[in-house]
């Protein structure tokens, strides 16, 4: 190629070239074999088996994939799908709540009126805020689902009992993501359920001014495990930020990374559990 | 196995393993497309439920903990606070990470079965389904003002009377003194506990060497714990207990 020196084509050729379509290909030619391209994608898109394999290894968002797996784990019978939804529905969480999070500030005086202003003047607000809210209730119900087919195909026995136990705290991470998120709107749904909720810490025997053997620790309303995860002796604006912080945060790092983990975990225990 | 019923030749002209790519990748695509697709109508077509502000004096009746906790609050009508909210929740936790480790029954790994693994099933669909499900629509949709009971076409009254005519065990058998109620309350939990522990060992002495102790023990206190909390519900419901044992520190 470099050595021949670039020929401009008469016109009558390049009339040919346009009525036998051949220019279409010469110029997905000149694309494909560019430094631009070539350099961005490493591998052509022939239906081979190389390039099947390539596909997936060569991509670092679809590596966390197998190249190859049985059969019988492709079934939706079998998986329900239900730990893939999960997930999708977790990573519509993140993209709807980072939007979410630029409208919203997690202060008292705020938080309930941007929640009003994303609703009724922020263009696709009230859908941001539907989607956000509808997948993470979903995402609740999907990874009980997932948990519930993961029993019922005894896939927690070995070798996959780590990844089962790190699948206990998946769920528990997610259903406080939930939690933590139920507050924020800061209405009066928000508030007592969270307040219902976090009553619970005030009975925690022995770190709990109201729980069991309190007396003999000397916790106080204003100094226990409640007012630790509250910021105070009752829910109000320090709760709202503290839960701010562990929802958009805390959680989502962590849950983000144990799955991660629980992906890699389905590899290297051999995949989709099957019958042996 | 599912595919028992497509002819035994067509299964083995495909080969056991498959490239992820096309074969998962497109099925997740799909899902993918079905999921979002689903998620975006339900978001046009339901809004996300906001209240009025926030208002620290006045409190809802009834006041609801999110829907998925539902479970917990209507087990706290039958425990007290620290029970319900507290280790009744590090107990499923703890009990469901222990699962792998305390079933060592090594049939139905990888394939659904229900001969081959019955006590197994029944107790998580038991604990999943009637302890954690019904209870959490129960109080979804039954508890009203009070978080008293109102089946679906009565209407919510808050100011239902409810007679509080629940005595405590001890004092149901006769026991008026404290401590001996508490000596009387606190037999009857070892005894349930040491009773039914011992039971199970006896029952299940064979399995004993091969499954071992430690594992045994584990397995039997969380069964009696889970049985327990039926045994109370019914307790409560059917014959008005409140307390099996009750101390000034802790009553259950
Ligand atoms: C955020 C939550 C979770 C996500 C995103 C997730 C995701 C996944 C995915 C994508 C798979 C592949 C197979 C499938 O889709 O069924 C899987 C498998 C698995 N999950 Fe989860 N999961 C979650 C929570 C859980 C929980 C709560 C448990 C159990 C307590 C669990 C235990 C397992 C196990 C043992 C496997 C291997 C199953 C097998 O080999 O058949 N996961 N998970």
């Amino acid at each position: 190629m470099a050595n021949k020196t670039p020929q401009i084509p008469s016109i009558a050729e390049l009339m040919d070239k346009i009525k036998s379509g051949k220019i279409f290909s010469d110029i997905a030619k000149e694309i494909t074999e560019s430094q631009l391209w070539t350099s961005s994608f490493r591998h052509g898109y022939a239906d081979t088996p190389r390039n099947r394999v390539l596909q997936i290894a060569s991509n670092v968002w679809l590596h966390l994939h197998p190249v190859k797996m049985h059969r019988h784990a492709l079934r939706i019978k079998f998986t329900w799908c239900m730990g893939g939804i999960t997930f999708l529905l977790f990573l519509s969480t993140v993209v709807t709540g980072v939007i979410l999070m630029f409208y919203y500030r997690p202060v008292g005086e705020y938080a309930y009126y941007d929640l009003k202003y994303l609703q009724y003047d922020v263009p696709f607000g009230m859908l941001m805020r539907n989607m956000h809210r509808w997948a993470a209730h979903a995402m609740v119900i999907t990874v009980w689902l997932h948990m519930f087919r993961v029993f019922l195909t005894g896939s927690y026995k070995p070798p996959r009992e780590f990844n089962w136990v790190i699948g206990v705290f998946l769920v528990t991470f997610t259903l406080l993501l939930s939690f933590t998120g139920y507050l924020l709107p800061w209405d009066q749904l928000a508030m007592w359920a969270v307040t219902v909720g976090t009553n619970m810490a005030r009975a925690t025997p022995f770190l709990g001014n109201e729980g069991p053997f309190a007396e003999f620790v000397g916790v106080t309303p204003r100094y226990d495990a409640r007012s630790l995860l509250i910021g105070g002796s009752l829910v109000g604006p320090p709760a709202l930020l503290r839960f701010y912080v562990l929802h958009c945060i805390f959680i989502p790092l962590i849950a983000g990374a144990l799955m991660i983990v629980h992906f890699w975990r389905i590899r290297k225990d051999g995949g989709i559990s099957g019958p042996l | 196995m599912a595919e028992a019923a497509t002819p035994k030749k067509k299964i083995e002209e495909v080969p056991e393993k498959l490239h992820v790519w096309p074969y998962l990748v497109r099925l997740e695509f799909l899902c993918a497309l079905v999921v979002i697709i689903a998620l975006t109508v339900w978001s046009i077509v339901i809004d996300a439920p906001l209240e009025e502000a926030a208002n620290p004096t006045k409190t809802p009746n009834p006041s609801k903990a999110p829907w998925y906790f539902l479970g917990l609050q209507d087990i706290l009508v039958y425990f007290d606070p620290w029970f319900a909210g507290v280790v009744a929740p590090v107990l499923i936790i703890v009990g469901l990470m222990l699962i792998p480790y305390l079933d060592v029954n090594p049939k139905g790994n990888g394939y659904y079965t229900y001969h081959e693994r019955k006590v197994a099933i029944w107790v998580y669909c038991f604990g999943f389904l009637v302890l954690w499900i019904a209870l959490i629509i129960m109080g979804v949709f039954l508890r009203g003002p009070g978080w008293n009971l109102f089946m679906p076409w009565q209407y919510w009254d808050p100011h239902k009377v409810v007679a509080l005519v629940s005595v405590d065990l001890p004092y149901a058998f006769g026991f008026r003194d404290y401590t001996w109620s508490a000596i009387f309350g606190g037999t009857v939990l070892l005894a349930y506990f040491g009773i039914g522990t011992g039971a199970y060992f006896f029952l299940e002495r064979k399995a004993l060497k091969s499954v071992g102790f430690l594992r045994m023990f584990i397995k039997i206190q969380l069964a009696l714990i889970m049985m327990g909390i039926v045994i109370k519900i019914v307790l409560r419901i059917g014959f008005n207990i409140k307390y099996i044992m009750v101390t000034p520190w802790i009553s259950v």
